[in-house]
């Protein structure tokens, strides 16, 4: 039995039967990451030193009864733009090397206080902003699956973390499919929670209405837990609804019959690589022949989606990038005699050329004379996206669309090339400007080995739903048991 | 052209803090002073992942204070960020209302001396405080303290209806006396919680099109402001009349020189990128929410001073005098229940009281002793303790050590009224044997030369001696004579 | 979509960037390319469509005025370039 290659659910067993320790786990991933974090670079901050010894504590606490929580000793790895007290929060940009938060994150708070063991700040895009990880300040994450390959992003190091057995489980956050994307790319299992289903108290704002926390998990089952834990009302939060606390992998039924899916055929023309459309075809298939009902529709606002996500998603960061001056905390240049010296010097060395690039179209589309051409323009239009998808949820529980129009591509191929890189979140980032919830999980691999997502997509606040359906299909094809990453080197 | 036929046109943006116990945005403390810094938690720093979340009373001050000045309240409100970079401000941005102000269209009545005037209120936003910058004590820099960061404010913005300075003044005050009857600020200038900027423009008598105006920022004083109005337009009369144009700027009045100076920096055009924060939900508020507030709002200066005139026979001056400060208006009720004289109070607040603070140029909320100190002070009056002469002085005292009640400052200083017989009397034949003059005066029917005898004899007793009965006592000995 | 020099610089000004002259002609390429693209927005049926703010439409959530004083308020200073009396040291403001 190789530990790392467990599911949290088996490992859970396996703690809860004495099979294992919560040491032994810990080890085993220590080692994993001794041995392989040197191929994938998934981490900005690893906290091996320490695990080991919060094992210990974990495990003391546990032989005595003091903790009754569901995943103590589980270890699990954070992505780096949510705030951990005492360990350095970088969203992978040179502004925040050295930055400690003085706070937790809600989700934070409940990881610890499940007792889990944090193996490390994961890698990303910086301030996730990016579809490939490789605009980290520190490192460029490789994809497990053939390391010449990016791991997708923005959530690039939890993706290829839980894909090279790094950690079983991690957290991400999506904004515009930073977790769906890359969970397909590495072929993984990625869930983004509706807006408001989980805290976003303590995640480093990119654009605060898109963004959402969200587990990255080696099955659906893990990521049904792992949502158990993070999920809830907060008030720290106005943005995050009050909801009864649900159990969700008692959703998990592994049935589909009577299960009404649509098939927006927007996402299936032009642009979407054929080898992904195959093997989306071929998983509706496997759905059909379940017992669910599969018809094609139309959803058309896909066009317009990406733009006003672009437009949105820019003018918020602008805003929320501005903190970064260079007085309270983080980068401050030394060059500087005045103040405007510290502001402009500061943010202009601190920050990388992409999120340079989004602050300069954020504050372009909210400036005065754009602001109605642009920003206003799509907020009608998220209005219309709402609707649009208001009304096909009246016909259908999920719609099925691929998670990205491609598999991983090769390092260094898109990253000179902004409006290619924005393209790779076109069909997932409708279901952040709605809202909704969305799930990835590997649905096949293409001719090169590389894995392909398929993403499911649900009414507002029916994880369930989509979590069944995940489920079932993947009880049916059996994805892990055919296909795992082989750390090709080509 | 003459001054006199230029119109002037003001128009306000006042800010106020409100009085609630937390900030806007954050459970810190609002409390004034305290170490740099300690009122401060992650969300107030701006901490990156930090998120704001909105104090209910804040909501619920800012419709009290539009309520008040007959405002129409937003039933869909919301919260707007507004994009500029300053050391003073943590986020960058400050969360503060764009479009949809809580209240609008509302009016506060003046009394000019053409009569009553309503000046029209354009809106009422909340908003946060920004942090404050010290000078480092040594010359080398400045330091950012953020306990004001996240104090709440509101910001009253008028039509540009006032005329003159002394309008502004008026409105101000009126402004002033409303927020503090209602509860929801204490307006303490000097801290800086009642503050304005100030729109000024001119145009010749009879003109319809409004000149290009300039603003002064963050007026904290009643004084200031109308020296300052002066100031400038006097200045824009002279730019004009020398064939000059007014480049509409933001100007800094400086209190020790008396005149304005410009703060434009060019290179900053302002550019604020308003938008709706994304982190604050809509604020929906009920008829009911309003109405209940409304049912619930405290009596108000006008009704108050009605409430004189009528029962206690003040005359609209003095009940305007009175209630145009709810901290005196306040006094005056409390003193008046603890000694019962109700026109003693009125009449000690609205001369020697009012004295004083125009001298000390104190608004009466700085009245350093307490009700129940005046109220005393009239008390030992009636009982004959002291003399009113003595207690003018007691009362200078109340000023200096408001700590310390009447009787303790008469204690102290040995001013007990004398009221022994056999002391007057010693007195009244000394003085007598010194100003026979006078004596035979009297008797001739000169009244005046008892007058002059009772006061060589309060001097005799440094004002001690209690006057009715040196007059008393003066008449019979000389009737003795 | 044109973007002129001038624009780029007041944009870069206002969110306190300074963009190096070698750099300008690409930033301006970038934004004009993601504009092109976003005009699309422009094209949507939105007539008589309301703006959405969020995701989702709740609203009235607030906060009791209840003092909860922050517990580590030293950490809050721990990461500051410079500082001088527990307060954040910057250049001198006049």
């Amino acid at each position: 039995m190789n530990i790392t290659d467990l599911t949290v659910y088996e490992l859970k067993e396996k703690l809860d039967k004495k099979e294992l320790t919560v040491k032994q786990i810990t080890q085993a991933y220590i080692d994993r990451i001794i041995e392989k974090e040197p191929d994938v670079n998934a981490f900005v901050t690893p906290l091996t030193d320490t695990a080991l010894e919060q094992a210990d504590k974990i495990q003391e606490k546990i032989d005595n009864g003091e903790i009754s929580a569901t995943y103590s000793g589980i270890p699990i790895g954070i992505k780096d733009n949510i705030c951990t007290k005492g360990v350095k929060t970088t969203c992978s940009s040179k502004m925040l090397e050295n930055f400690v938060a003085p706070y937790n994150a809600t989700v934070t708070e409940k990881i610890n206080a499940e007792g889990m063991i944090d193996l490390g700040k994961l890698n990303m895009d910086e301030f996730a902003m990016g579809a490939s990880t490789e605009y980290s300040a520190f490192k460029k994450t490789r994809n497990p699956w053939n390391l010449n390959k990016v791991p997708g992003g923005s959530s690039g190091g939890s993706a290829a973390a839980v894909a090279a057995g790094l950690v079983p489980w991690a957290l991400g956050s999506d904004t515009g499919g930073s977790i769906r994307q890359p969970a397909s790319f590495c072929g993984v299992v990625g869930l983004k929670p509706t807006y408001g289903l989980v805290s976003r108290y303590g995640l480093v704002a990119f654009a605060s209405s898109l963004d959402q926390i969200g587990p990255i998990t080696k099955d659906v089952r893990d990521s049904a837990m792992l949502l158990n834990v993070i999920a809830g009302h907060d008030e720290k939060d106005t943005t995050s609804i009050q909801t009864e606390k649900k159990d969700y992998t008692k959703a998990l039924k592994n049935d589909v019959k009577g299960l009404k899916i649509g098939v927006p055929k927007e996402y299936f023309g032009e642009g979407i690589n054929s080898e992904v459309k195959a093997a989306l075809e071929k998983a509706i298939d496997e759905y059909k022949a379940m017992g669910a009902t599969v018809e094609e529709c139309s959803i058309p606002i896909a066009d317009y989606a990406l733009a006003t996500y672009y437009i949105i998603a820019c003018a918020e960061a602008s805003s929320n990038l501005g903190r970064f001056d260079g007085i309270r905390y983080g980068y401050r240049t030394p060059n500087y005699e005045s103040l405007k010296d510290i502001f402009v010097n500061s943010r202009t060395e601190g920050f990388g050329a992409e999120v340079k690039r989004r602050i300069i179209l954020g504050t372009y589309v909210l400036s005065s004379g754009y602001y109605d051409a642009y920003y206003k323009k799509a907020q009608q239009v998220r209005t219309l996206v709402k609707k649009e998808f208001d009304k096909a949820f009246e016909k259908y529980d999920v719609l099925i669309t691929p998670t990205s129009p491609t598999v991983a591509f090769d390092i260094g191929v898109r990253s000179n090339n902004p409006l290619e890189m924005y393209l790779a979140d076109i069909c997932t980032v409708s279901v952040n400007i709605a809202g909704l919830p969305g799930i990835s999980i590997p649905c096949g691999v293409d001719s090169q080995g590389m894995p392909i997502g398929m993403q499911i997509i649900g009414k507002h606040f029916d994880e369930e739903t989509i979590l069944n359906a995940a489920y079932t299909y993947e009880q049916r094809v059996k994805f892990r048991d055919k296909y795992q990453p082989e750390f090709k080197n080509k | 052209m003459p001054r006199e036929d230029y119109e002037v046109i003001i128009g306000l943006e006042v800010h106020s803090e409100l009085s609630t116990k937390t900030k806007i945005f954050c459970s810190c403390p609002t409390e004034f002073g305290g170490a740099p810094n300690t009122h401060t938690c992650p969300v107030c720093m701006a901490m990156p992942g930090t998120l704001p979340v909105l104090n209910e009373k804040v909501v619920e001050y800012a419709v009290k204070a539009g309520l008040a000045t007959n405002c129409e309240i937003s039933r869909n409100s919301k919260n707007d960020r507004k994009n500029y970079f300053y050391p003073d401000l943590p986020k960058s941005y400050q969360i503060s209302q764009f479009d949809k102000p809580l209240c609008e269209h509302g009016y506060v009545e003046i009394e000019t001396e053409n009569g009553p005037k309503k000046i029209r209120l354009t809106r009422i936003h909340i908003e946060e405080d920004a942090g404050k910058l010290n000078h480092d004590p040594y010359g080398r820099g400045s330091l950012v303290d953020l306990n004001r960061a996240g104090v709440p404010l509101i910001e009253i913005v008028s039509e540009p209806d006032l005329r003159s300075s002394s309008e502004v003044e008026m409105y101000m005050k009126k402004l002033k006396s409303i927020l503090e009857y209602i509860e929801v600020s204490d307006c303490k200038m000097q801290e800086g919680s009642l503050r304005a900027d100030v729109n000024v423009s001119i145009r010749p008598k009879g003109s319809s099109k409004l000149g290009t105006r300039t603003e002064m920022k963050n007026m904290n004083s009643f004084r200031s402001i109308v020296r300052a109005i002066e100031y400038e337009v006097d200045r824009q009369v002279e730019v004009i009349d020398n064939g000059g144009t007014i480049t509409q700027e933001t100007l800094r009045w400086d209190d020790v020189s008396g005149r304005t100076f410009s703060m434009r920096d060019k290179e900053d055009a302002q550019d604020y990128r308003y938008f709706p924060d994304p982190d604050l939900v809509a604020i929906k508020l009920s008829d009911e929410y309003i109405e209940n507030i409304r049912k619930n709002l405290p009596e108000l200066p006008e009704s108050r001073k009605e409430r004189y005139i009528a029962e206690y026979s003040l005359t609209e001056k003095e009940a305007n005098i009175l209630t145009a400060s709810k901290y005196l208006s306040d006094m005056f009720e409390k003193a008046s229940k603890i000694c019962g004289n109700t026109k003693a109070v009125a009449n000690w607040l609205l001369s020697d009281v009012s004295r004083i603070l125009n001298e000390k140029e104190w608004e009466p909320d700085r009245i350093p002793f307490a009700a129940e100190s005046l109220a005393e002070l009239i008390t030992l009056i009636e009982k004959g303790t002291i003399s009113s002469a003595i207690a003018k002085k007691v009362l200078e005292e109340m000023f200096e050590t408001p700590e310390k009640m009447p009787s303790k400052i008469i204690e102290e200083k040995g001013w007990v009224q004398i009221s022994d017989e056999g002391a007057i009397k010693e007195v009244v034949l000394k003085i007598l044997a010194a100003n026979m003059q006078s004596v035979t005066d009297y008797k001739a029917g000169k009244d005046k030369a008892l007058g002059f005898l009772v006061g060589q004899a309060m001097k005799e007793t440094k004002g001690k001696a209690n006057p009715q009965m040196l007059n008393k006592m003066f008449v019979e000995e000389i009737n003795k004579m | 979509m044109e973007v002129s020099k001038e624009e780029i610089l007041h944009i870069a000004n206002l969110a306190k960037l300074k963009l190096k002259e070698e750099e300008i002609p690409e930033y301006i390429k970038n934004l004009q390319d993601i504009l092109n693209f976003a005009n699309i927005v422009n094209k949507a049926p939105i007539d008589g469509l309301d703006t959405a703010i969020g995701a989702i439409d709740n609203y009235n959530v607030f906060r009791k005025d209840e003092i909860k004083v922050f517990e580590d308020n030293k950490a809050l200073l721990q990461n500051a370039p410079e500082q001088e009396d527990n307060m954040f040291k910057i250049p001198k403001v006049i």
